[in-house]
């Protein structure tokens, strides 16, 4: 068992025809193809004006609406560029898109604000932007990571930055632990899903034991993400909070990691989750000994 | 991005957000001229730095001076605008440093019946804009929201249909405000959280706001700064960017496509992801030593990336040693020693470099990186990397 993707998945890219789009789209193709043989999970791609086009075997729509009829797809991968990312966020939505995953990185917030919005009328779960994307070991991948590091396993991973997962999914591995899902919440100031939603899927997924949330400075949705743990997961949680060094004031290449006000500390997060009896690594090299640790509680 | 005061006041008063008569200059002539165009008997001069806290910020060539002052006279005005011009202003947001005045702003003096806070930030809570004030003007907000919470007013409102009348007398209410100033608070707020979203800005702060005698609303001050992202529509906004007060190896790594962060330790680094590098700074700091930058050289990591960036790194000179953190995932670690190889030979490294791999093809690039036959210190794992580069530290 899962939480988002799984083998009922089938996916577009918005932005196929871009060379990240495309590259992408093809390793998420060869790694679904691997986990599912026989079966197409990525099944074409929207680029405006390029609809009846082909790009190296993937159908192009002129419009989400158009390739999901034609397709049956329920998932959209998004690469559009910064500038019009909003509003494919919002195509994909009104074409009832059950999840929509956006990579991209560097949208404007004041557009993130009004695609929240958007979405309030909307059944479409958005996940990111400026995220890694979302990995079912196994299943198939939507987005960037490198599939091979994530082993199928029964660990949930919960992470606002890219690398950093990759670096826990490696430790996980190494002290024998895989992952039901991990899933990039991205990390701008503005997101589609948080923390609590997902831990609240997590939970309620019989394939998951054990949640590893990776946090970083800037804004609070550690602290409610804490108190969200103490009062509703059963499940054994690890974390780590990456910029306990950064300096007040500057932002930490990710839009939202900034420390302002005197707010959003990574030592109050690490604070908060540690009152939730979450397992908390000062090292970001122990986040794979810190969830085994949970685990054995 | 950040603007200066006088730019902001600009920009208010042309999205028709009140503020008093003023006249940016850059001599002391010109600042004794401004004196005698606005008609005196009083005016403020302002020093235009980026940084806040210029009012009781000093001069270090000059410790009695201050970095706003009121003056009675073009001559006072003249003498004040000589130990501030070109002089090095400290203040509490600076750091010991300081901040070289290259602009004056001289403002018309005013009749002051009380002074107010208003900012407008992005509420990641809420999901959107919120209007905040309190009634405790030219106070520092954060001190005020600590002391007395009750005294902060917060009013979220939305991007697109802005800031309704209502809502503004519903501030303008709980702040004690007469008929006169209400009026006044309905036209001045929603201009200001108008102006807030049309120009993507991640916040505008006019601390104080001040309520004048005759009941008129009016921005003293103006701290205005942009979303990055979105400066990609605003021309006009990009065109008011002062590199002076930006660091100059935080632009040119910016214009490389990198994002970096200087800091004050001895140790280097150079990470992919934004999240791996923080941590990579914390993990120096957990094992003894401190971390000189941030520096995040994103997915790519191609030979001219990694070379500006070690140049960046190395032209701090506190940097004694460097450590290259790398996750390799689609981008594979022998691409990225391929790069690393080409960049080190480009820089002539003269500080130690502990190199840290992990991920796709790893193997194979810690062979590569072995049969360079550089001085390249290799580690197994990031606690290991974080001992060895605090050990390659001169004594």
């Amino acid at each position: 068992m899962s939480i988002l993707v799984s083998r009922s998945t089938r996916v577009i890219c918005q932005g196929i025809t871009g060379k990240t789009g495309l590259f992408h789209s093809q390793q998420c193709r060869a790694y679904a193809a691997e986990c599912q043989p026989g079966i197409d999970v990525f099944v074409g791609g929207v680029t405006p004006g390029k609809g009846g086009t082909t790009v190296d075997g993937f159908p192009v729509f002129d419009s989400v609406h158009e390739a999901r009829q034609k397709t049956g797809a329920n998932t959209s991968m998004v690469f559009v560029p910064p500038p019009f990312c909003g509003d494919a966020i919002l195509e994909a939505a009104d074409a009832g898109m059950e999840l929509i995953v956006a990579i991209t990185e560097g949208i404007p917030v004041m557009d993130m604000i009004k695609v929240k919005r958007g979405l309030e009328k909307s059944k479409s779960r958005l996940i990111g932007p400026n995220c890694p994307g979302v990995i079912t070991p196994g299943i198939a991948k939507i987005g960037i990571m490198p599939g091979y590091i994530h082993k199928p396993g029964t660990i949930g991973i919960i992470s606002k930055s890219g690398t950093l997962t990759y670096e826990a999914a490696w430790q996980l591995g190494r002290v024998g632990l895989g992952q039901s899902t991990a899933v990039g919440i991205g990390g701008d100031p503005i997101n589609g899903t948080n923390y609590i939603d997902l831990l609240e899927m997590f939970q309620n997924d019989p394939g998951t034991e054990g949640i590893l949330i990776i946090g970083e400075i800037g804004g609070n949705a550690e602290q409610q993400a804490a108190d969200y743990i103490k009062s509703h997961v059963t499940k054994p949680v690890a974390g780590f909070i990456a910029g306990q060094t950064a300096p007040p004031g500057k932002r930490m290449g990710h839009a939202g990691a900034i420390i302002s006000g005197g707010g959003g500390t990574a030592a109050e997060k690490m604070d908060a989750l540690k009152a939730a009896s979450v397992v908390v690594s000062a090292s970001p090299a122990g986040m794979g000994d810190a969830m085994k640790q949970a685990m054995s509680r | 991005m950040k603007i200066h005061e006088y730019q902001a006041k600009q920009l208010f008063r042309a999205a028709g957000v009140p503020v008093p008569e003023g006249i940016v200059a850059k001599t002391p002539d010109e600042v004794s001229a401004a004196f005698q165009k606005l008609g005196g008997p009083i005016a403020v001069v302002k020093s235009q730095i980026h940084a806040g806290g210029r009012g009781k910020g000093q001069f270090k060539e000059h410790p009695e001076q201050r970095g706003v002052v009121l003056v009675r006279s073009a001559d006072e005005a003249r003498e004040n605008a000589k130990r501030m011009l070109g002089s090095t202003l400290v203040t509490i947001q600076t750091g010991p440093e300081g901040k070289q005045v290259n602009t004056l702003f001289v403002e018309q003096g005013l009749k002051i019946a009380r002074e107010l806070y208003l900012g407008i930030v992005v509420d990641r809570e809420v999901g959107g804009p919120v209007l905040i004030m309190s009634s405790e003007g030219g106070m520092n907000i954060e001190d005020v929201a600590h002391d007395t919470p009750e005294k902060i007013l917060s009013e979220p409102f939305d991007a697109a249909l802005g800031l309704f009348p209502y809502q503004a007398r519903k501030m303008a209410y709980k702040l004690g405000f007469d008929a006169a100033a209400v009026r006044a608070a309905e036209k001045f707020l929603p201009r200001i959280c108008r102006f807030f979203v049309d120009y993507d800005c991640s916040m505008t702060e006019i601390n104080p706001l001040v309520l004048t005698d005759d009941s008129q609303l009016l921005a003293l001050d103006g701290k205005v700064s942009f979303d990055d992202n979105a400066l990609f529509r605003h021309a006009d906004v990009v065109a008011l960017r002062d590199l002076s007060e930006e660091d100059p190896a935080e632009v040119k790594a910016a214009d490389t496509g990198l994002s970096y962060v200087k800091l004050e330790g001895n140790i280097g680094c150079l990470v992919n992801g934004a999240g791996l590098a923080m941590s990579t700074m914390d993990l120096i700091k957990l094992h003894g030593g401190e971390p000189a930058n941030f520096l995040d050289v994103g997915g790519g990591a191609n030979v001219d990336q990694v070379t500006e960036a070690f140049r960046i790194i190395l032209s701090d000179r506190n940097v004694k040693a460097v450590l290259v953190n790398i996750f390799g995932g689609i981008m594979k670690c022998d691409t990225i020693v391929d790069a690393l190889l080409i960049a080190y030979e480009k820089v002539g490294f003269n500080v130690p470099l502990v190199v840290r791999l992990e991920g796709t093809n790893v193997q194979k690039a810690r062979e590569m990186l072995e049969a360079s036959g550089r001085a390249i210190i290799t580690a197994t794992d990031l606690t290991d990397a974080a001992k060895k580069v605090v050990a390659s530290l001169p004594a």
